[in-house]
């Protein structure tokens, strides 16, 4: 560990390659320009890894962006200096500017899938650049574009650009758009959240094969995540925004060892939020052996048997394609089961939701992942909350009126709110709606899918305490789908691990959380980063040793 | 506890949308402008026409074909009526039928669209291989087709024919907008509540397809009232003595040879309401579709 730390050291030493003084942007939005980085100084030195982290509207991937001189639309520089190895890239001519980007500034946004071209292939869109510049000859860049995919660890380097986009996994996508990132070996490299919208195990890869390429070619990077774990792994040093201003910034090791503002310490805090088990034979939902499939297409669910206890919260936890929202769309009744049944408080569900009277719809309700697309833009608050209360409970007038500011001031929200649109309101406050209109109905089971994945983590951890505080006051049992370990020990009474649509594993979440495991639930749990700048590096050798 | 219910307000204070309107309506362009103004006089002319108008619709008042002198200011036409009376009284007739036929067209394909989108399966196949097989004919030609099986193509009965015509095209674009809003959350939360089809298709889908609509609903009325002019000047629309734009562009499209410009008074004043409406329309398309902001 020791060297590793000396190389750490000796890499932060180089000699300055970005400095940004002061930088200012603002950005429009209904013809009005508010300020979103506030005057921020960014230094970056060769072979440096920069981690940006804060909540979603701090301004850090703006300001990743600034790094190259650009302003994204809608968005305009309104003071301070871009400085990239002696060229004041604002000052610098649109020209001078293209020359720079993607040969010596390269950029790794968020969702690889969007970001690539679905109609050529991976190969030719790897080497765009390099012969947009160019730097070197085609045949040339081809070879270096598959030894690129080498060091990435692709599978097959030489054959995998001939495929399209679709034709590989999200994970390999992103790390084909790293080795895009690199072919012109850039000074600098902006990744942009680059495996949050990755799976776990996922995850671990492509951070593996980012570092160790960042290293090998001794590149400066600017990493923004909102993921502290994920930071901790990857970055030398970090910066904390937030509101557009830098809160703290320090090495690595000193922030997570000793964090100095209470914002950071927040930030900090979050995971460590734990619930105290407890359980009851009172089961509230028995899902008995259960086959289901999309059509006559291969099985999704398999042989699933899962329950819920009353007034607990059972987490089913997997990677994508593992089954869990399917499991949901089979209690809700979505998807009719080809074998087995779905009892709930201890009588059999009719398996097709056309067939389910209101009264059983009312005790299930469901909470969406996405708040966004779980709310009809075009209605208000006030008729996105009333309507379930309306329509189960026939509630009118005044009586209404009251009832929604009761459960407005449930879910922490004022009568102000009333009156809003979905855009007008932020993404917490909008999964804070979804659950209000999940509980106007008076529900005993709610189906969280994902409910937290699309939050920054304090938004996160208000919303899994706004849970956990309805839990206890109203009885609600939670059927929880995530992918995320800490939400798990956040919410948890009990865990249900799945893979490829069967469950590997039911029981108390401390008994799933501790050893023995299964192999599955080992490589889940191993995957989840931790708080620890070594984390990465030891995982990485006990699995090489393993393999060995 | 009592104190705090009987205290509370009940809070409305919902922005209006009158004045949302005009905010908007105050940065609408020049030629949104334009189009709102000429719109808005032939919508006068339509609706005031016996107001307006200086003789009755059919009267025959002196001789064919007089120049344009007063009392008849844009000259007779071939029967002696005078020009500018039907004019007037045409805006009525060509505007009134177009827009039905026109709001016949949104309500049906429109509605059938949602349906198709939401319900999907069998029904969708249905309805959608009979829209197909419906618009594989030309539209004119099966609209002359159907109106010749009818002795007398009445005013209804174009509005019907061009209604059903219209409503295939208006169909396919609802039932793809529809097709992306059904697939998102929110409508599922709907169907999970456990809602009736009309609440899921009015409350939760047709606010949210609005935009492309309405757009549509301008270009599209634009078409119908040209193929109303065309189906006048064919002989198979309105049927005199009822003033009509098309017909009287054929009434008088002799006076052409004699380098007369009066049969091209009606045809100028189709042109001019559908370069307004697109105007409108363009304006609309531009704020609804975000096309302003480069996203």
């Amino acid at each position: 560990m020791g060297n590793d730390n000396l190389k750490r050291t000796a890499r932060a030493k180089g000699e300055i390659l970005l400095e940004m003084r002061g930088v200012m942007i603002e950005g429009e939005s209904d013809d009005v320009w508010h300020q979103i980085v506030k005057g921020i100084d960014l230094t970056l030195r060769r072979g440096e890894v920069l981690g940006l982290i804060g909540e979603s509207g701090a301004g850090k991937s703006t300001l990743g962006v600034a790094a190259m001189g650009f302003a994204r639309p809608g968005c305009r520089f309104n003071g301070g200096t871009v400085t990239f190895d002696g060229i004041d890239l604002l000052k610098a001519s649109d020209e001078e500017r293209r020359k720079l980007r993607g040969s010596r500034i390269s950029y790794v946004a968020q969702s690889a899938a969007a970001a690539f071209n679905p109609a050529h292939r991976l190969i030719d869109q790897t080497v765009e650049t390099e012969t947009q510049h160019g730097v070197r000859s085609m045949a040339e860049s081809i070879a270096d574009a598959q030894d690129l995919y080498g060091r990435l660890r692709l599978p097959n380097p030489t054959t995998i650009g001939m495929r399209y986009p679709h034709q590989v996994s999200g994970g390999q996508l992103q790390r084909v758009m790293t080795a895009m990132a690199m072919t012109c070996r850039p000074d600098l490299i902006i990744f942009d959240e680059p495996t949050t919208a990755l799976d776990v195990t996922t995850q671990v890869e492509v951070l593996a094969s980012i570092r160790s390429i960042v290293e090998e070619f001794n590149t400066a990077a600017i990493y923004i995540t909102h993921d502290l774990a994920v930071v901790a792994q990857m970055a030398h040093r970090i910066m904390v925004l937030r509101h557009g201003k830098l809160v703290e910034e320090a090495l690595t090791r000193d922030m997570l060892a000793e964090p100095k503002e209470v914002y950071t310490k927040s930030l900090w805090a979050v995971r460590k939020l734990a619930k105290q088990e407890s359980t009851t034979d009172d089961l509230i939902l028995q899902v008995d052996h259960v086959d289901a499939a999309y059509g006559n297409a291969v099985k999704i669910l398999d042989d699933v048997s899962v329950t819920v206890p009353r007034g607990r919260t059972v987490a089913v936890v997997g990677e994508s394609g593992s089954g869990k929202s399917t499991l949901a769309r089979v209690v809700t009744g979505l998807l009719p089961p080809s074998k087995g049944s779905v009892k709930f408080n201890g009588s059999p569900l009719p398996p097709a939701l056309p067939q389910r009277d209101k009264e059983s719809l009312r005790r299930i309700q469901m909470i969406y992942q996405s708040a966004d697309t779980a709310l009809n833009p075009r209605h208000r608050v006030y008729d996105i909350i009333g309507r379930p209360l309306t329509f189960y409970h026939g509630l009118r007038g005044k009586q209404l009126d009251l009832r929604i500011s009761e459960l407005l001031k449930m879910i922490e929200l004022d009568d102000s709110y009333m009156d809003r649109l979905p855009g007008e309101i932020s993404g917490g406050q909008k999964q804070r709606v979804c659950i209000a209109r999940a509980l106007a109905a008076k529900p005993d089971l709610i189906i969280c899918d994902e409910v937290t994945s699309a939050l920054d983590q304090i938004v996160q951890e208000e919303i899994l305490k706004l849970l956990l505080r309805l839990q206890v006051e109203f009885g609600i049992s939670y059927l929880f789908i995530t992918h995320d370990i800490a939400t798990v020990r956040a919410i948890a009474d009990e865990i249900v691990v799945m893979n490829q649509g069967k469950v590997v594993q039911q029981g108390q979440k401390t008994k799933v959380l501790s050893p023995p495991y299964p192999a599955y639930t080992e490589l889940l749990l191993s995957s989840v980063p931790e708080m620890d700048p070594d984390w990465l590096t030891n995982l990485l050798q006990k699995r090489q040793a393993k393999a060995k | 506890m009592a104190e705090a219910v009987m205290d509370k307000k009940v809070p409305k204070a919902r922005r209006s949308k009158v004045a949302t309107a005009l905010r908007e309506l105050k940065k609408a362009p020049l030629t949104a402008w334009f189009g709102m103004i000429v719109l808005a006089i032939y919508v006068l002319f339509a609706v005031f026409a016996p107001l307006i108008a200086p003789f009755k619709e059919a009267e025959v008042m002196g001789d064919a074909f007089m120049p344009w002198e007063a009392p008849y200011y844009l000259g007779t036409d071939q029967l002696g009526r005078d020009m500018l009376t039907r004019m007037i009284f045409a805006a009525r007739n060509s505007m009134g039928i177009a827009f039905a036929a026109t709001a016949l067209a949104f309500v049906s394909g429109g509605l059938l669209g949602v349906l198709c989108a939401l319900l999907k399966g069998w029904f969708d196949q249905i309805v959608s291989r009979l829209v197909d097989a419906i618009m594989a004919i030309p539209s004119l030609i099966f609209a002359l087709m159907v109106l010749s099986i009818f002795k007398q193509p009445t005013a209804t009965n174009i509005i019907l024919v061009i209604g059903i015509v219209d409503a295939t095209r208006v169909f396919r674009l609802t039932r793809a907008v529809a097709m992306n809003v059904v697939a998102l959350d929110f409508v599922e939360a709907a169907k999970l509540r456990g809602e009736k089809i009309g609440w899921v298709v009015f409350r939760e889908i047709v606010p949210n397809i609005m935009p492309p609509l309405v757009t549509e609903f301008g270009l599209r009325y634009c078409f119908v009232f040209l193929t109303i002019s065309a189906l006048s000047f064919l002989g198979l629309g309105l049927q005199p003595p009822t003033a009509d734009w098309g017909l009287m562009v054929r009434e008088n499209s002799t006076l052409i040879t004699y380098g007369d410009i009066t049969p091209l008074l009606p045809a100028g004043a189709i042109a001019l309401l559908t370069v307004a409406i697109n105007f409108i329309v363009d304006w609309f398309l531009n704020k609804t579709s975000g096309l302003r902001d480069g996203q």
